[in-house]
């Protein structure tokens, strides 16, 4: 029989168990975002040129660390606790199969261990990606694998507990929009780790001997769907926080439930399609493949994001303009909480997400514009765009909430926390920003020396490549001292944090609103009327950016040799 | 509000709001804008990358690069020792990779189109022709043809930028271009 306590600040019964995996699996996360920053920080002063800290074995194994353990462990993690708290927590709900959760939870952990074990040993640096023919030793392949089958119990634990929830009507009507955002997550999510499973282990049977040969195109098609769509199961879960934290903060309720959900079903349908982004330049495939699935289908998947990116901040809007907020066209903006870490790392992440994150990736996902883009170093500038400064700090700024109200403890930096998802988000934006800059001069990703200095022939890049990979470096400090304070913040509120007095203690600003309040910001139905001007023009400044950025880049690779 | 099941159990034929319809439609535009982009450059662009490619063993394309060059080597780059191949202008043009290095030196002329073939004999490799930062994904067992036309002349690196192991960073070839 589940067992519940009330949440003294939300109401929301929560189920024991639920609370518990919640936690650990939010903590596991934490300790991994730690150890894959360490490794990030080392990667990005090595490719600092005047520092160049580590030799060239140990640059290639802190770069296989840094992807796995962010990339991978830190955001999958702590999806799983966002699973755990969009159903359980949400609905009311008691949580099915938890002797499962937990099953899941150890194969997650001891893969990720696995996995680590073998790339710190030093004999299977090969990246995240693991191309073929290039080989690990098994036991990194197993560790993954692992860790996917885990993650994917995780997963089936999120669906019977929607299941049972329903059937045992723990809530009225349709299941929140955060949870729908959390089930499109889960839907991308098996599907990725089925992708995972049909290329990794037949790639761990090869290590194994078992297999005398892996095609090297299969696999990156088969891979990137993995690969690709793993990014997909950020996107979601990312954008469900965004829902969460506006009607968090400001009791903001959805535009237009129908616009907002039918968003999430275009990631579903579209957004998982693709992996042929990693693949525009390689031999064998059709174009029309390419461009089909590139863009998936007609840019339906982006069509989502750009919907999210005006519905999330337009919700905050009509709710700040209903509480009075009402003058011009951006008071609600600027009378915002900018000084709660939970609004500001979310404000942020939207922006940096959709400017940075966003933009660059389309550019660089269009058939042709990746001949001029294809593994430089722009394209890690596009993924830190999307998974640092949009998935990890969402993440950070949501923790700030369910850490202080799932643990009913106090913050125990709550100056330095108001600093924090400037420092991160600023610091970790600059970085891909620079990064991007470089990679327009063709400096190479995955390279231990630009410089070329061991090299019989070499090529001496412009000073401008040069200086820009160091701005990346000290960019990449900032964030890195961003992210510390987050980690301490968390990992000390929950050891040293003094606890919560119920109710009182509730920050104002951030009282989470009640349960019963409804109706808070928009009503339905006010068609013919602007009602978020503010927001609208904050899309349109997106838009024109984006089109411009398109078109320059189709400019700039006009300019270059003829290809036929 | 987001966390909570929507208040009105009906929610899916509620009006939607102006504001979000008109951006639901500019976006639309704009996704089908750069969907068309593709298919458009094919027609009108001079930068389409060539889809042409075989299944080879490497050994089979080492010797074919090894005999194509040694027919049309002009002399070697510096003390390097590594040959200069000049191809007919027009004419099929070979390189290969393998660690560390891209095999041979070619010597181009400017504005004549060449059929480039590119495959590597062990890892994947990435292709990387600079500063002009044209990339191209290179894998063992499979040759990928595609027509090269250089539009500029002088001397170009080509680097790679897929990991090939430790010796990774100090793969670098090169192109001349010649005006004629």
């Amino acid at each position: 029989m589940a067992e519940f306590r009330t949440c003294p600040d939300t109401g929301f019964k929560i189920d024991l168990n639920a609370d518990k995996l919640i936690k650990w699996n939010a903590v596991t996360a934490v300790v991994f975002l730690l150890i894959g920053g360490l490794f990030g920080l080392l990667v990005a002063l090595t490719r600092w040129p005047a520092v160049h800290l580590l030799d060239a074995d140990l640059f290639y194994l802190a770069l296989t660390a840094h992807g796995l353990d962010v990339l991978l462990v830190w955001c999958i993690f702590f999806e799983i606790a966002l699973l755990y708290f969009t159903s359980a927590i949400l609905l009311n709900a008691r949580m099915v199969f938890p002797k499962i959760a937990w099953i899941g939870y150890w194969m997650m952990l001891i893969g990720a261990l696995i996995t680590n074990v073998a790339v710190l040993r030093g004999d299977s640096s090969v990246m995240f990606t693991s191309y073929p023919p290039m080989m690990a030793a098994q036991d990194f392949y197993l560790g993954i694998i692992l860790f996917a089958v885990g993650a994917l119990l995780g997963c089936l634990v999120f669906f019977a507990t929607l299941h049972v929830a329903r059937k045992e009507k723990t809530y009225e009507g349709s299941i929140p929009l955060v949870t729908f955002g959390a089930m499109t997550a889960a839907i991308i999510a098996v599907f990725t780790i089925l992708s995972g499973a049909i290329i990794l282990v037949p790639t761990w049977f090869w290590s194994l001997g078992l297999l005398s040969h892996i095609d090297t195109i299969m696999y990156r098609v088969i891979w990137w769907g993995m690969g690709h769509s793993s990014q997909q199961v950020n996107v979601a879960a990312q954008i469900a926080c965004w829902y969460a934290i506006a009607a968090i903060l400001f009791g903001a309720k959805p535009l237009s439930e129908k616009v907002s959900r039918t968003a999430f079903l275009l990631y579903i349908l579209f957004l998982q399609l693709a992996s042929a982004h990693h693949l525009l330049v390689d031999p064998g495939l059709s174009s029309e493949y390419k461009i089909f699935n590139t863009s998936y289908a007609l840019y339906l998947a982006v069509l989502g994001s750009m919907i999210h990116g005006l519905t999330v901040p337009g919700a905050i809007e009509a709710a700040q303009r209903k509480k009075g907020l009402n003058k011009g066209l951006f008071e609600w903006l600027t009378k915002a909480p900018w000084g709660n870490p939970v609004f500001a790392g979310m404000a942020l992440s939207v922006v940096l997400f959709g400017f940075l994150g966003g933009i660059s990736g389309v550019m660089m996902g269009t058939e042709q514009l990746n001949l001029i883009t294809h593994n430089t170093i722009y394209v890690p500038g596009h993924f830190h765009g999307t998974v640092v400064v949009g998935t990890t700090l969402t993440f950070m700024a949501i923790s700030y909430w369910i850490v202080p109200t799932l643990w009913q403890k106090e913050l125990v930096f709550p100056g330095l926390a108001k600093w924090q998802p400037y420092l991160f988000g600023i610091g970790m934006g600059l970085a891909a920003t620079f990064m991007m800059g470089a990679g327009t001069l063709g400096v190479p990703r995955r390279h231990w020396d630009m410089t070329f200095a061991d090299s019989a022939m070499g090529f001496d890049f412009p000073a401008a490549a040069n200086l820009m990979m160091g701005l990346n470096g000290v960019a990449a400090v900032m964030g890195s001292i961003g992210a510390a304070i987050f980690i301490l913040n968390m990992v000390g509120t929950i050891l040293w944090g003094k606890a919560k007095v119920p109710a009182a203690a509730a920050p104002a600003e951030e009282a989470p609103a009640e349960p019963n309040v409804t109706g808070a910001a928009t009503s339905y139905g006010s068609a013919g009327t602007m009602e978020v001007p503010g927001t609208f023009v904050l899309a349109m400044i997106f838009l024109v950016s984006f089109v411009l950025y398109y078109f320059v880049n189709w400019k700039y690779l006009s300019s270059v040799w003829g290809l036929s | 509000m987001g966390i909570f099941p929507p208040p009105q159990r009906v929610w899916w034929n509620q009006p939607i709001e102006k504001s979000e319809v008109m951006w639901i439609t500019i976006a639309f535009i704009w996704a089908l804008v750069m969907f068309f982009m593709m298919p458009y450059w094919h027609l009108v662009g001079e930068q389409n990358l060539s889809n042409e490619a075989y299944k080879i063993k490497p050994e089979v394309y080492a010797e074919k690069v090894e005999t194509w060059a040694a027919k049309y080597t002009v002399r070697e780059e510096g003390d390097t020792g590594i040959p200069v191949v000049r191809p007919p202008a027009g004419s099929d043009v070979y390189m290969l990779g393998r660690l560390w290095e891209w095999w041979p030196v070619l010597e181009l002329e400017k504005g004549q189109s060449y059929r480039f073939h590119l495959s590597s004999l062990d890892w994947m490799h990435g292709w990387s022709l600079l500063p002009e930062n044209i990339n191209i994904q290179v894998h063992p067992n499979y040759e990928m043809i595609f027509t090269v036309k250089p539009t500029s002349s002088g001397e170009f690196g080509v680097i790679c930028n897929e990991f090939c192991g430790i010796g990774h960073h100090t793969m670098v070839g090169k192109i001349h271009v010649v005006d004629k």
